[in-house]
């Protein structure tokens, strides 16, 4: 039997190439790793090397021919004991090349996101912190699940840097509440190899600033694996702590971090404001299947809001609530500008603008719905958010309004975000910098016309 | 804790004749595997980056014939060779590079990202060094679930310079971890030697300042390799905490597809080849010791031969991902 050994594809773009050298000639025996020729292709001089076994039987092509097109037979091998005379006796069959058809079937559409199961009615209610709800939905998933654990820095011995893990270290001992080094790269890919081996890790970040020298993980490590494990490595954990801006803590300590994650498929990205969505979202996060990141915000901590009192009370992932009804105007926000939103929305109602708050809850997926179902009301939008406006949640907001509810605008959509600047330390630059209630009654005012 | 250097010695005393024969076997699947993978690239059937073991194939068979089901294996980029050896399907993980819908991640990871949950391997990572802290923590989840098993987190000398790595070592050695971290030094971060990347080339001294237990082993000869994982699994496997093992190995190929390694003279890698290759070595030692005659070598050739063949046949049939692929497996949908 003869092989074709076949001009080969020596880099990721090398179409052709030139044979500047043959270092076997006719007749020449080779065995498997023994150098035929010196090939350039468009980066270098490369070298081929036999695969098979044989007598070099016919040098197909000369020294120096420039080029050849991948695939083309460049030599013939012979196997064993043939004669170079049964090379024309033999047909040669050619392997089969490589395909590079376009798949325009890939454009198939991509599905539509499951509809999230209506958020329950709950009648009686307890005051909270935020602090503490965050603090009860964790403790109630550990009691739930013996493979839930939290790990973070200062989450056990000093009961937490902003307290959240009061308590838990008491409850559930320090093999599942796991103080670690100050090491976030390491223990986020940790955290990902526990949750491949069949754990569910709570990962805390002290503040999401610190998450940066942990994204490579949380990113090609955590959201990406399911998919290029065909299905077969998901990786349930939740990445959580502050995110945004605390206050007078300077630029490397106040950053919002929501478009960024936003941005990933294979992430779901929280964003609870009151102490009932931290409490029914968190709870959803770490049962869910998925890598969640979950942005907390510190100014938040500390404020009370009526929580349902029902040991099974958690919130779908995926669904906004509307916060405030109204007519003229909608209102988007998230995390710790609903409150402010809110505010806006009592000052206009003085002036005779009633504003509907919508609460995101969640950035990734993004209730969409929500948001076109109000705008078809109001007819105006107005986004906030304390990151940069600049790709942020405010854009991904205004061009889902613009595809889906372009006809129903009155008025193009308004951002109102952090200003385009690092976080300045001085307190009077600070309040210029966020996002302020005045703002946002300013711009939805604009978006009236009034 | 005090830290140990186990020199080991290429030795075949305590090595029986049939797990020789079954290595020689394991290392030349891997070899002809890879030969067969170059020159399906050549062919434009494999895309993208394809990095070979070939030359490599010591260690990672001698180490994994110490593990036991239920121990977890992780390594870089340079993955084909470490599949091979924890039991997956050669045809899996052919049709995987080239992309197609039996390929083990469907199609849809490619040479650097495949896995199997049932065989233990879990990537396949192509960042580098990025395995380790992975590694690292299916070592925590054998502790935390007490289930007996270890991680073997295997990497390169390049990766050796990567924060990532000290990082996991400290956390590691600080929860005595059941992980063995296996350096495969094979002389070259891509075109950069071991000398030019790190102030100091022993590699294996990195684990010392972390408590962790250090060796150093010739990765060319699989007997030694098989006896210094023996020795460390049992270290590890008793709850001692984690192993550093430094392999010296060397890379045939270049780096991927497309370097021509014009960064080391030929004449090294003519002697590496000539001299240590470890299946020419083990195969010399077979015939010395008549545990094998020419009939049965031909036989375990043909036998490589045919399974090649068939998964480069199976990776030329089997039909690209139906495009519907292209929206699954983004989220695991909840239950």
């Amino acid at each position: 039997m003869t092989i074709q050994i076949l001009m080969p594809a020596l880099s990721p773009t090398m179409t052709e190439g030139k044979l500047t050298k043959w270092l076997v000639k006719e007749g020449d025996k080779v065995s498997s790793g023994k150098i035929l020729a010196e090939i350039e292709t468009d980066k270098a001089t490369m070298e081929l090397e036999a695969i098979d076994e044989g007598i070099v039987g016919k040098l197909l092509v000369s020294e120096g021919s420039e080029v050849i097109p991948v695939n083309q037979p460049i030599a013939i091998l012979l196997e064993g004991d043939e004669k170079a005379s049964s090379i024309k006796a033999t047909s040669v069959t050619t392997p089969m090349a490589a395909k590079t058809e376009s798949i325009a079937a890939a454009a198939a559409a991509a599905p539509q996101a499951a509809t999230s199961a209506p958020e329950k009615e709950y009648t009686s209610f307890k005051t909270q912190t935020v602090r503490e709800a965050l603090r009860d939905a964790i403790a109630e998933e550990m009691r739930r699940d013996p493979n839930v654990f939290l790990m973070g820095e200062e989450v056990a011995e000093y009961q937490g840097a902003y307290k959240i893990s009061q308590g838990l270290l008491d409850e559930f001992g320090a093999k599942r509440v796991i103080d670690t080094p100050i090491t976030e790269h390491g223990f986020a890919g940790l955290s990902v190899g526990a949750a491949f081996g069949g754990l569910r890790p709570i990962v805390e970040f002290m503040t999401f600033n610190f998450a940066m020298q942990a994204i490579d993980h949380i990113i090609n490590s955590a959201a990406k694996t399911l998919y290029m494990s065909g299905g077969q490595l998901g990786c349930p954990v939740v990445f959580r702590g502050p995110n945004g801006a605390a206050a007078r803590v300077g630029a490397q300590h106040s950053q919002c971090y929501a478009s960024w994650y936003a941005h990933i498929p294979g992430l779901k990205v929280l964003a609870p404001w009151s102490a009932a969505d931290a409490k029914g979202l968190l709870k959803a996060a770490i049962r869910d299947p998925n890598p969640v990141i979950f942005l907390e915000n510190e100014i938040l901590y500390g404020q009370s809001f009526e929580v349902p009192a029902d040991d099974d009370f958690i919130l779908p992932i995926g669904k906004a609530k509307v916060e405030r009804v109204g007519a003229h105007v909608t209102i988007v926000a998230f995390s710790i500008m609903v409150g402010k939103a809110l505010q806006a929305a009592e000052i206009l109602a003085k002036e005779g603008i009633e504003a509907e708050v919508i609460n995101l809850r969640s950035i990734r997926p993004l209730d969409t719905e929500t948001i076109i179902l109000s705008v078809q009301k109001t007819n105006r939008c107005v986004t906030v958010e304390e990151g940069w406006a600049t790709s942020g949640i405010g854009c991904e907001i205004a061009a889902r309004i613009m595809e889906q509810a372009f006809d129903d605008l009155d008025a193009p959509v308004a951002r109102v975000a952090g200003k385009d600047v690092p976080m300045p330390y001085a307190a009077n630059l600070e309040v210029m910098a966020l996002p302020q209630i005045a703002d946002i009654v300013a711009a939805a005012k604009s978006v009236c016309y009034r | 804790m005090a830290t140990k250097r186990g020199n080991t010695k290429a030795a075949t005393s305590s090595v029986g004749s049939k797990v020789l024969i079954q290595f020689y076997r394991d290392m030349l699947l891997i070899r002809r595997f890879e030969e067969r993978a170059g020159q399906l690239y050549g062919m434009g059937l494999i895309g993208g980056f394809c990095h070979l073991y070939i030359g490599q194939e010591a260690v990672v068979v001698g180490l994994q014939a110490c593990s036991k089901p239920g121990d977890s294996v992780i390594t870089s980029y340079r993955d084909h060779g470490h599949m091979l050896a924890c039991g997956m399907d050669p045809k899996g993980v052919m049709a995987e590079l080239t992309g197609r819908a039996g390929g083990y991640s469907k199609g849809k990871g490619g040479s650097m990202h495949m896995f199997s949950r049932e065989k233990g391997f879990y990537g396949g990572h192509g960042i580098v060094g990025a395995q380790v802290p992975i590694g690292t923590g299916l070592a925590f989840a054998h502790k935390y679930k007490n289930d007996g098993g270890l991680s073997f987190a295997y990497f390169g000398d390049g990766a050796a310079n990567q924060g990532q790595i000290y990082e996991s070592f400290n956390m590691a050695g600080l929860w005595k971890l059941p992980v063995i971290y296996v350096i495969e030094n094979n002389k070259y971060g891509m075109g950069t030697s071991v000398q030019r990347a790190s102030a100091s080339p022993d590699l294996h001294k990195r684990g010392e300042p972390f408590g962790l237990r250090t060796m150093t082993v010739d990765g060319m000869s699989v007997t030694a390799v098989y006896e210094a994982g023996r020795d460390a699994t049992e270290y590890v496997r008793s709850g001692e905490g984690p192993v550093l093992m430094e392999v010296n190995t060397y890379r045939y190929r270049g780096h991927s597809m497309s370097d021509p390694a014009k960064y080391r003279a030929k004449e090294e890698l003519q002697k590496m080849r000539e001299q240590f290759d470890p299946i020419d070595r083990l195969r010399a030692e077979l015939v010395e010791m008549k545990a094998m005659d020419e009939d049965g070598f031909k036989a375990i050739d043909k036998e490589i031969k045919d399974i090649v063949t068939a998964a480069a046949e199976f990776s030329q049939t089997s039909p690209e991902p139906d495009p519907a692929e292209l929206w699954t497996d983004i989220l695991v949908e909840a239950a």
